[in-house]
């Protein structure tokens, strides 16, 4: 592990002055998104586009007792509607490989059949000349609904006689899981010095991408295909079910997923108005769009992040952990997504609970439960930025019970020998926990914090200071997705890698950038392998037609899997290179090297054959090639990862205070020190630190999607859905330490989601901190002003409520 | 006919009016718009907003919809050299006013070196203010009408400004940044133009 003095900007050469891996180089995204001509799918208009909107449901939960959309059809401009029984599709389902005591599959329709699930939930497409008509036709459906009584959270659904969402679902439960269960664990709590229990819940969330889905459909009848172009995280995953729910083989389906505006979960799984809008397409041979529109998509889109932890934990004196016994709820909303399914909260969760500290003995029960709301995909961190917040929280309140340093307690008990094996059977490579959290604590102290805090304290004021400590793993290959026993197998991925004959290389990917810029990454990656040029190497990604195969972009996966991908293609195009040379020159491959541009004869100083010379024997004068070496000049490699994976880690550390006034959290201080292996573009790796804090912060301080008694959703524009603003996220100071990967192909870890996931523990822990004298300890998110309020005049409330 | 896909939702619906005339019950109008100087005649119904006519009638598509509520500022376009929000106001209202979108700020198209990019575009990229840069379009016609009227700005007020529009991928600090810098190298730029020519 070393620390990086600086970000490593474009100009400062970061190793030896050539290399690309780990300098900020500008992206190649920019220029066209800077000028207005990026292209996404809004963009996009074919000749004679029809545009659809959807009739929703009005009610939470009931029947659908009729459908009349003979109104829709007289609406001026409106060219067809359709309800489910008009399109025959079949359902989404998502499996996992469980027995049914601990996953209940459940079917997802395009379009609700006969029974509705949560305000919002699509019941008919109508598809009209332009957007306008297309809404003017959706006022005038009539749609009949026998109304039941709506199950609007977690205990409602668990509740005895509860009305079931689906019959199948027994107390609605979709995934209960009980794992590992440490023999002798009760026994463990039943001696321990000291037992600390937590109970918290966190907020419902949007990821919200600025840009809200949508698609364009259309079938192009000279490549007898399906053309979808979609925003999405995961093209060819759409790809599958479109074919499944259409009808269609893989091969009639082509998915396009062109400048995508951010993701962060919620567009890797697989929509329903897509296909619904498709199937319009098909029907009409016609090019039906769809974009959804800003309501529908903070109510009736995939939601996430509403969870219930009951947890304790046991500690011995000197405050090192012996055992955690987790019980997790996750409300999972109505129906699973896929490919993922609801146990998507729940299985990580419990899998990963333990994290960067030693835990002898764990026992955990994690469960999916199904309401009467919009469905969870993952968003950014899924479950990490809840556990760690929960852990991070049991080992303030023993540090507090214990009277120790909240620091201290943390480095009583954090991973420091590599690789660990924990106690849920994971095996965590190395990292730099401890580093971390000195580092990140020191900085701190070094800015004085602690000693204004103490004066903000003596003056009256509630300053806080808080951290959280995780590590988050970031190279899920097969093998781990394979241990939640997934029916569908995410993990490898690929890549070809492609020389022209003028020597410009094309590269493929199977992730898909939505933001994280791939683009500007992987080219390094591949230039960094052949000795070229950056602008001499080009990206493509999110074409099914282009890319054979490829699992998108989740959970921090892309320059860990599939960045690794692209660099072993680039090694074997490489090869292909040398041999050629060597071929030309009658010498054995071993004689020649890689250099830049071109291949270079080992022991003959000057002599070297450029890539645009090898090309053009490869393809223009084959003639020359010997007989054992097949003309052309692509290569493609597979990547996956056969072990746990690789696990990125980071501290963060913040200061608050808090306004007695009007309850307002303020952050005055956040540090961030993260490690994420080798930082292909440091300034990426910091772009993704300070956007994913920020929707950690959003979590922690501001949003929540709510709803009514009836399941009537009260959250449906920014006006109430409080998306944080330039005001209230604070600039992040990232300091930089490397501990590279032992088995990706770079060295590099994944660097995603780490910011998302440990904003909300550090807030939280601070605010706390600020409350200490006030005796008042909050563990849910988000802590809204009035709950702070509360609590700085809790005497004032008190006595106004006698 | 054996190779082709044959799903039964792949046969076309013969009986959906796909060839309906325009419905005499639409009102069309005639809108002069003068954007990014030059001057479009359209003819479309007078409910359409102006994010709606510039993306979908004069294809201008840099300019983005994220809310159609007024609170993203993905739509931000210079009205009469002002940032408004274009999902908020009917592209009626707009005519006889100079309308600038994102794409008026580099005289060029871009070449993949960026070297066609405004100052404030070059700045927006060097501290990577953008990521998936779907708000941007909209951030740099605030920042471009906020620093033309307000050039000596400080941080605060950039900030301030900033907090007008939602981006979800940043956090913010970049944007900051960009403008701040941005706004010090144009005044940088002003004082060398009018300090008084020293002799050699």
């Amino acid at each position: 592990m070393r620390r990086i003095e600086d970000g490593g900007r474009e100009d400062g050469a970061y190793e030896d002055g050539g290399r690309l891996i780990g300098r900020s180089v500008p992206r190649r995204e920019d220029p066209r998104l800077l000028t207005g001509r990026g292209r996404f799918v809004d963009d996009i208009t074919l000749p004679g586009t029809l545009h659809a909107q959807f009739v929703r449901s009005t009610v939470a939960h009931g029947e659908v007792t009729a459908i009349d959309l003979d109104g829709v059809r007289a609406v001026p401009g409106v060219v067809a509607a359709y309800t489910a029984d008009d399109l025959g599709l079949g359902d989404i389902t998502a499996q996992l490989a469980r027995p049914v005591e601990e996953f209940v599959p459940t079917a997802m329709p395009v379009l609700a059949r006969d029974r509705v699930r949560y305000v919002g939930e699509p019941v008919a497409i109508v598809v009209a000349r332009d957007a306008y008509a297309a809404e003017d036709g959706v006022e005038a459906a009539r749609v009949g609904y026998a109304v039941h009584p709506p199950v609007t959270d977690e205990a409602a659904a668990l509740a005895d006689g509860a009305p079931l969402l689906h019959a199948e679902a027994a107390r609605n439960t979709l995934v209960d899981v009980r794992l590992f269960a440490t023999e002798g664990i009760d026994e463990v709590f039943a001696a321990a010095d000291r037992v600390v229990r937590v109970e918290a819940r966190t907020g419902r969330q949007n990821a919200l991408p600025l840009e809200t889905r949508g698609v364009l459909a259309h079938w192009d009848d000279r490549e007898e295909q399906l053309v979808l172009h979609t925003c999405s995280q995961v093209p060819h995953q759409v790809r599958t079910v479109a074919s499944r729910c259409l009808g269609l083989v893989e091969r009639a389906v082509r998915v396009v997923v062109p400048d995508m505006g951010g993701g962060f979960g919620l567009k890797c799984v697989v929509g329903r108005e897509e296909l619904a809008a498709a199937a319009a397409a098909l029907r009409l041979r016609r090019p039906v769009k769809w974009i959804e529109d800003r309501k529908d998509a903070l109510s009736a889109s995939f939601l996430a992040r509403e969870q219930h932890y009951d947890v304790r934990a046991a500690f011995d004196a000197a405050g090192r952990i012996l055992a955690l016994d987790a019980d997790v709820v996750c409300d999972m909303g109505a129906y699973s997504c896929y490919p993922f399914t609801a146990g998507i909260e729940p299985l990580m969760a419990a899998a990963e609970m333990p994290g960067v500290y030693k835990v002898p003995a764990y026992r955990v029960r994690g469960r999916a439960v199904a309401t009467n709301k919009a469905p969870t995909a993952p968003y950014r961190g899924v479950s990490r930025p809840q556990y760690v917040m929960v852990v991070e929280r049991l080992f303030e309140r023993a540090a507090r019970e214990l009277d120790l340093d909240p620091v201290e307690i943390r480095r009583r008990n954090l991973i420091t020998d590599f690789p660990y094996t924990g106690v849920n059977g994971i095996t965590y490579d190395p990292g730099s926990y401890r580093e971390s959290l000195d580092l990140c604590e020191r900085t701190l102290r070094a800015e004085g914090w602690y000693e204004r805090q103490r004066a903000a304290r003596a003056a009256g004021r509630h300053l806080g200071i808080g951290y959280s400590c995780f590590s988050e793993r970031t190279g899920y290959g097969s093998a781990a997705f394979a241990q939640r026993k997934m029916a569908v197998v995410p993990g490898f991925d690929l890549s070809e890698v492609r020389m022209d004959p003028s020597g410009a290389v094309t590269v493929t990917t199977g992730t898909m950038s939505h933001g994280q810029s791939h683009e500007t990454t992987m080219a390094q990656i591949v230039a960094e392998r052949l000795g070229l040029e950056l602008d001499r190497v080009r990206l493509h990604q999110g074409d099914t037609d282009r890319v054979a195969y490829g699992w998108g972009t989740f959970a921090s996966r892309s320059i860990a899997v599939g960045g690794s991908a692209v660099r072993l293609a680039a090694g074997r195009l490489g090869e292909k290179l040398r041999a050629i040379a060597a071929a030309r020159w009658e010498v054995p491959v071993e004689e020649t090297v890689l250099g830049r541009g071109e291949v270079v004869r080992r022991g003959a100083p000057g002599t070297a054959l450029d890539y645009r010379e090898l090309a053009e024997v490869a393809y223009l004068r084959v003639d020359l090639l010997p007989k054992d070496i097949e003309p052309g000049l692509t290569a493609t490699a597979a990547f996956d990862v056969f072990n746990d994976g690789t696990f990125s880690n980071a501290t963060h550390g913040v200061v608050v205070e808090l306004h007695a006034d009007t309850g307002r959290v303020e952050i005055l201080r956040y540090v961030c020190v993260e490690d994420c292996g080798v930082a292909i573009n440091p300034q990426v790796v910091e772009g993704q630190c300070r956007g994913g804090i920020a929707q950690g912060i959003a979590g922690a301080l501001f949003e929540q999607v709510t709803y009514d008694a009836q399941g009537e959703p009260s959250a449906t524009s920014f006006m109430d859905y409080r998306v944080p603003t330039a005001h209230e996220i604070p600039d992040v100071a990232i300091h930089h330490l490397q501990t590279p990967c032992a088995f990706t192909e770079t060295g590099a870890k994944g660097a995603g989601e780490g910011g998302t996931i440990g904003a909300p523990a550090a807030v939280l822990n601070a605010v706390n901190d600020a409350l200490r004298p006030t005796g008042v300890e909050l563990d849910d998110i988000p802590i809204t002003p009035e709950t702070v309020h509360r609590a700085l005049h809790r005497r004032h409330y008190q006595e106004s409520a006698r | 006919m054996t190779n082709r896909p044959q799903p039964p939702a792949a046969t076309p619906d013969t009986a959906a009016p796909v060839d309906v005339p325009p419905p005499a019950e639409r009102e069309l109008q005639l809108m002069v718009l003068d954007v990014n100087g030059e001057r479009h005649e359209v003819i479309t119904e007078a409910r359409r907003t102006l994010v709606d006519v510039l993306r979908h009638e004069l294809r201008l598509t840099g300019t983005h919809v994220g809310c159609e509520h007024g609170i993203c500022g993905a739509c931000t376009v210079l009205l009469d050299d002002r940032p408004v929000r274009a999902c908020l106001m009917f592209a009626a209202q707009a005519e006889g006013a100079r309308i600038r979108t994102v794409e008026s700020l580099s005289a060029r198209p871009p070449d993949a070196a960026g070297s066609q990019l405004s100052d404030l575009q070059r700045a927006f990229r060097a501290h990577h203010a953008l990521q998936c840069g779907f708000c941007t379009p909209g951030f740099l016609m605030l920042a471009e009408g906020f620093l033309a009227e307000r050039p000596d700005a400080d941080t605060e007020e950039i900030r301030e400004v900033v907090a007008a529009n939602l981006c979800r991928c940043t956090g913010y600090q970049p944007l900051v940044e960009a403008i701040e810098d941005c706004a010090a190298a144009r005044r940088a730029e002003r004082a060398a133009a009018s300090a008084p020519r020293k002799e050699k």
